[in-house]
């Protein structure tokens, strides 16, 4: 299992001989002069659901874009199940959840999941098992939409839309799920309803998790470790332990020792 | 189940709420429109102004009627040619504005040119475009295009470059190729934005057409409209630009019908 001095190791619920889902060792990247990431290291093994939080800009959306290849490394290396981020992205080993919904509007919700099964066919055959063994239905009945397939975006609420966002992630199999303060323009009653829904889904699915959220509370409930960036430059402070067990329950919010992490999280990010 | 039943009766009961918002809202202007009609003829009647000078609306209906051969006859050749100015000119724009979008030297190259274009008043061109392409039909179906094209081709980039940044980082996440990005995602979502061109370009290509047949042209709208006023046949004027303004609201609505059946969602950009 131990691998060596490595700095951040985040240990699933899955390990094994497999390699770990993410590896990240020295990091940077830089947006012209200034470096939006410095030296970032860090382990998440297969199976593992870490939060990010950190204050704003300081680079927590741009560390999930250099996981999924849509920002160049200007040092270090990251490897993803083994293999280099853009063999990973071809591979489909990871999806992306952003903030917005991205949903395209013209199509049904049933037809928003199956949008990665018709492109990027050009890679379809380096993708052992390119299509998951949940069909679209599956999918959509998972995230508790079933009965709205044929439904348009626009028939949806925000919630609703982020779901379907969140079943066409899953379509392709990924094992890493990268999620973008995914629920951050929810109200917050939505938000509850999903962060209980996406650690069902993780528990059901065994999937990898990395989920950059800017609320505390959020980061607490989900996460069993939880990530602090630090701004100018963005570099990891701190890899606090949540040590709260799961199944969670939203009344475990109330809790002293929810209270104490949460507390001390927010001293953190004070002086982050 | 339910709830599907109480959507689609709850649907019914807002198309039928649909029909009587727009009863209860046309009345008004329909009562405003017979009114000024009434003057109209009164005024014409009572202060006796000549025929030649201003018709009353009983004799252009009359002529209407009467001449319905003739005006028919005219009809057919500027629809034919703002038809075909139509698509012409929006194809153009099209295919140009695809073009723009991939490729930003060309876009920087041309686009000059195609405001330059724009800039030139459509009367002061299709004089010369009547020289180069003769009387026939040609000339007013190339003024009938220009006259679309500006429109439909700022619009057409606005619209393929509508995606948003999240929607192209999605199409890199799952290894999209240019062409799967432009076919599944750039080119619907320009389509609220064309037909938003298209309703302008269906009203302009008439004008288009008509201003073609001013310059020279022995049959068409436009032709007869500069033969009555020639002759002081004030009511077959007004009747000949009657039937224009309805070749334009044909195409307009025609537009409007293409556009309900083909883009059923509702854009997020504009609205």
């Amino acid at each position: 299992m131990s691998k060596g001095p490595i700095s951040s190791r985040i240990t699933g619920n899955a390990g094994g001989a497999e390699p770990p889902a993410v590896v990240m060792k020295d990091a940077c990247v830089r947006f012209g002069d200034q470096l939006a990431l410095e030296d970032i290291s860090l382990t998440v093994d297969e199976g593992a659901f870490i939060t990010i939080l950190g204050p704003s800009g300081c680079g927590k959306s741009t560390l999930l874009r250099l996981v999924s290849d849509l920002v160049p490394t200007d040092d270090g290396e990251i490897t993803i199940f083994g293999n280099e981020v853009e063999t990973a992205r071809l591979k489909r080993e990871f999806s992306f959840v952003f903030q917005d919904a991205t949903l395209l509007p013209w199509r049904s919700a049933i037809d928003n999941v199956r949008l990665p099964l018709e492109i990027g066919v050009k890679h379809a055959h380096k993708r052992p098992k390119a299509v998951s063994n949940l069909s679209p239905e599956d999918l959509l009945e998972l995230v508790g939409l079933k009965g709205r397939e044929n439904a348009l975006p626009h028939e949806l609420s925000g919630g609703m839309r982020q779901r379907v966002a969140i079943a066409r992630a899953l379509i392709c199999k990924p094992r890493l799920l990268l999620m973008d303060e995914p629920f951050g323009a929810l109200d917050e009653i939505t938000r509850d309803h999903l962060n209980e829904q996406i650690l069902r889904i993780w528990k059901e699915t065994g999937i990898t998790i990395m989920f950059v959220t800017h609320s505390i509370p959020e980061a607490i409930f989900l996460g069993q470790k939880v990530l602090m960036l630090e701004s100018d430059p963005g570099r990891v402070r701190e890899l606090v332990d949540v040590g709260l067990p799961y199944p969670r329950e939203l009344s475990m919010r109330e809790t002293p020792e929810f209270n104490k992490i949460s507390r001390y999280l927010r001293n953190l990010l004070e002086t982050c | 189940m339910n709830i599907d039943k109480n959507d689609t009766s709850s649907k019914v009961a807002k198309n039928n709420s649909v029909i009587a918002i727009i009863f209860a809202n046309s009345w008004l202007p329909i009562l405003a429109v017979i009114m000024i009609f009434v003057i109209w003829e009164l005024v014409i009647l009572i202060f006796g102004v000549p025929e030649y000078i201003a018709p009353t609306p009983s004799a252009v209906l009359e002529t209407l009627i009467e001449e319905r051969t003739l005006l028919f006859h005219n009809f057919l050749p500027t629809f034919f040619e703002s038809v075909a100015g139509f698509f012409v000119g929006n194809l153009f724009a099209v295919v140009l504005a695809i073009a723009f979008v991939h490729n930003k030297m060309f876009e920087k190259a041309f686009f000059p040119i195609a405001v330059f274009v724009n800039t030139i008043p459509i009367l002061a061109i299709a004089p010369i475009l009547v020289l180069m392409f003769g009387n026939g039909i040609s000339a007013k179906v190339i003024i009938a295009a220009l006259i679309c094209f500006f429109p439909t081709l700022v619009n057409m980039v606005r619209g393929l470059e509508s995606v948003s940044p999240e929607m192209i980082e999605l199409g890199r996440i799952l290894s999209a190729t240019k062409s799967e990005f432009f076919w599944k995602i750039r080119i619907q979502s320009s389509l609220p934005f064309l037909f938003s061109a298209l309703k302008i370009a269906s009203t302009t290509c008439v004008v288009g057409a008509i201003v073609g047949e001013w310059i020279g042209a022995d049959v068409g709208l436009g032709s007869l409209i500069i033969e009555a006023t020639y002759n002081f046949r004030s009511p077959l004027l007004y009747a000949t630009v009657i039937v224009s303004s309805g070749l334009a609201v044909i195409l307009f609505v025609s537009v409007t019908i293409a556009e309900r059946l083909i883009v059923r969602w509702k854009p997020e950009h504009i609205s």
